[in-house]
């Protein structure tokens, strides 16, 4: 085989900025700007991004950038301190709701079968969404109380830091689109019922039955700034925690650690885990597979 | 897939050596971060992997991250399939793991994979890019923001276009742009977007290769990489690059 001949890279050509390209930015400068903005979100709004990890927060203002018809992330700036209604549509764009119902079926089926039956043992149940987002987590959740006898004894907390996200989830009113998957999911999840008893469609929305909200207070809270405000059993927190840093992460596991009762179980993403932080010996693998975890 | 033994592995070094005399690029990893393959495919990439990534040497003084198009919806077999072929430390990525030479990363399906500053990985579940979760783009363009000149951006085949701004990235960083040759690619879509993209922008791939010639191109690199312990030589003016 006959090698062929290498070439070397040519000199870089001098760096241009547009708007139209988000890879041009000089990214040096690109992150002494991202230093400043994410300081001066944190002084006038209180919002901490200072720990949530560089890479996808990069990603995340080079999108709001573009939204928001900004060349540089200090123009953006100029417009989050100076003109009020800019600040909301960042925080839209970093906190971006990504969720479905019964999203990873496996975890609701590890829910309903293994940890429902052990959540019944206590008298009254308190069960924490954190990160909620748009809702559809904790409505699947409550879904599946109803259905397993549970839901008029426990208390559902959902909360996030966006809060047109929580305006969104007390609404409890998704795209009509979005059911197919939903209700794919819920029959994967190992759901009985028709799921089409859960809502009620009109136009091109479907309206989450109000009964299944009556247990859940919707509340602004931030894993990175406040404290514990209740006990509870079981705490469900998946796919936020790949948005911190190891920092913040060890933040919000002693959040969770200190809010659960001895035994009280803990339910990450699908691809997050106690293992590897300051906090795994705080917490006993559940369901492998689901990624639900036990306080010791 | 049996990989053909190295034929003439002198030339390969010879070829990679040349990269060593290059200038560094504007800026490098921080210390202690290693110098990275990153690896982007689709459609008839993971038939180029099983002729590459054998050719690796066994000490690969380089880490690898790799993102390859699958369905979100099962779990990712390219652990399986690779590891008990590779003489390094393979596995499916961890967030925030640490990035160490000779140890080979996938992207887990339905995340994105990037690359932090410091080295280490990170997953976000953000809107897929060019239809796709994980994203090459999103790979190498937090690689070219990471690592600067220690990025080595290696665009396999592919049906779709996800990879080439990625790739653009890496070069405009100063890292090494490396594409399949298209003609040997089973899909040449992706190569060849990425080669338009980095003409577009008036930048050069380091190397346009089959999977075997990428493969000793790589090894020959690691192994200079291996003794590179003194730091990058500084650009002389007027050498013919």
């Amino acid at each position: 085989m006959k090698l062929p001949v290498v070439k070397l890279p040519a000199p870089n050509p001098p760096l241009v900025l547009s708007g139209a390209d988000d890879f041009i930015y000089p990214e040096d400068d690109f992150d002494i700007e991202l230093h400043l903005l994410i300081e001066a979100i944190y002084r006038k709004y209180s919002h901490d991004f200072r720990n949530y990890s560089p890479a996808s927060l990069r990603r995340r203002v080079r999108q709001a950038m573009l939204a928001l018809d900004c060349a540089t992330v200090s123009r953006l700036q100029e417009r989050v301190l100076h003109e009020p209604d800019c600040f909301p549509r960042l925080l839209q764009t970093l906190t971006i709701p990504v969720s479905e119902m019964f999203r990873d079926p496996v975890y609701f089926m590890a829910f309903r079968r293994n940890v429902v039956p052990l959540l019944r043992t206590w008298p009254s149940i308190k069960l924490w969404v954190a990160g909620c987002s748009t809702g559809e987590e904790v409505y699947s959740l409550a879904i599946v109380l109803k259905e397993e006898g549970l839901l008029d004894r426990a208390i559902l907390y959902a909360t996030d830091i966006n809060p047109a996200s929580l305006q969104r989830a007390e609404a409890g009113i998704y795209a009509l689109d979005s059911i197919k998957l939903f209700t794919a999911n819920y029959r994967a999840a190992g759901g009985r019922e028709d799921f089409a008893s859960y809502y009620t469609a009109a136009y091109d929305a479907a309206r989450l039955d109000p009964a299944l909200r009556r247990g859940i207070t919707f509340a602004d809270h931030s894993l990175a700034t406040d404290s514990v405000f209740s006990e509870t059993h079981y705490i469900s927190c998946r796919n936020v925690l790949i948005y911190f840093n190891r920092q913040l992460q060890d933040r919000a596991l002693g959040l969770f650690r200190d809010s659960l009762v001895h035994r009280g179980f803990l339910g990450l993403g699908a691809k997050e885990t106690v293992q590897f932080t300051a906090l795994a010996p705080a917490f006993d693998s559940f369901d492998a597979t689901a990624r639900i975890f036990r306080r010791t | 897939m049996t990989s053909p033994r190295p034929p003439v592995p002198a030339a390969a070094i010879a070829a990679a050596a040349d990269v060593r005399r290059a200038p560094a690029g504007p800026r490098r990893a921080l210390p202690g971060v290693p110098r990275t393959l990153l690896i982007g495919g689709s459609a008839g990439s993971i038939e180029a992997l099983g002729v590459l990534l054998p050719l690796l040497p066994a000490d690969l003084a380089l880490a690898c991250a790799i993102v390859i198009h699958l369905p979100a919806d099962q779990p990712s077999l390219l652990t399986e399939v690779f590891a008990p072929r590779l003489r390094f430390d393979v596995a499916e990525a961890r967030d925030k793991e640490a990035l160490r030479p000779g140890c080979l990363r996938f992207a887990p399906p339905g995340y994105h994979l990037l690359i932090e500053r410091d080295g280490c990985l990170a997953f976000d579940l953000d809107a897929p890019v060019h239809f796709s979760r994980p994203s090459i783009d999103a790979l190498f363009a937090s690689g070219a923001t990471a690592l600067g000149a220690d990025a080595i951006g290696v665009l396999l085949s592919g049906a779709n276009e996800d990879g080439a701004a990625g790739l653009e990235a890496i070069a405009r960083a100063g890292g090494l742009a490396l594409v399949q040759d298209p003609a040997q690619s089973r899909i040449a879509t992706m190569p060849a977007a990425g080669l338009a993209r980095l003409a577009r922008a008036g930048l050069e791939p380091a190397a346009v290769l089959g999977a075997a010639a990428l493969g000793h191109y790589l090894a020959a690199l690691g192994a200079i990489t291996a003794t590179d312990s003194t730091p990058p030589e500084p650009a002389r003016t007027g050498v013919q690059r």
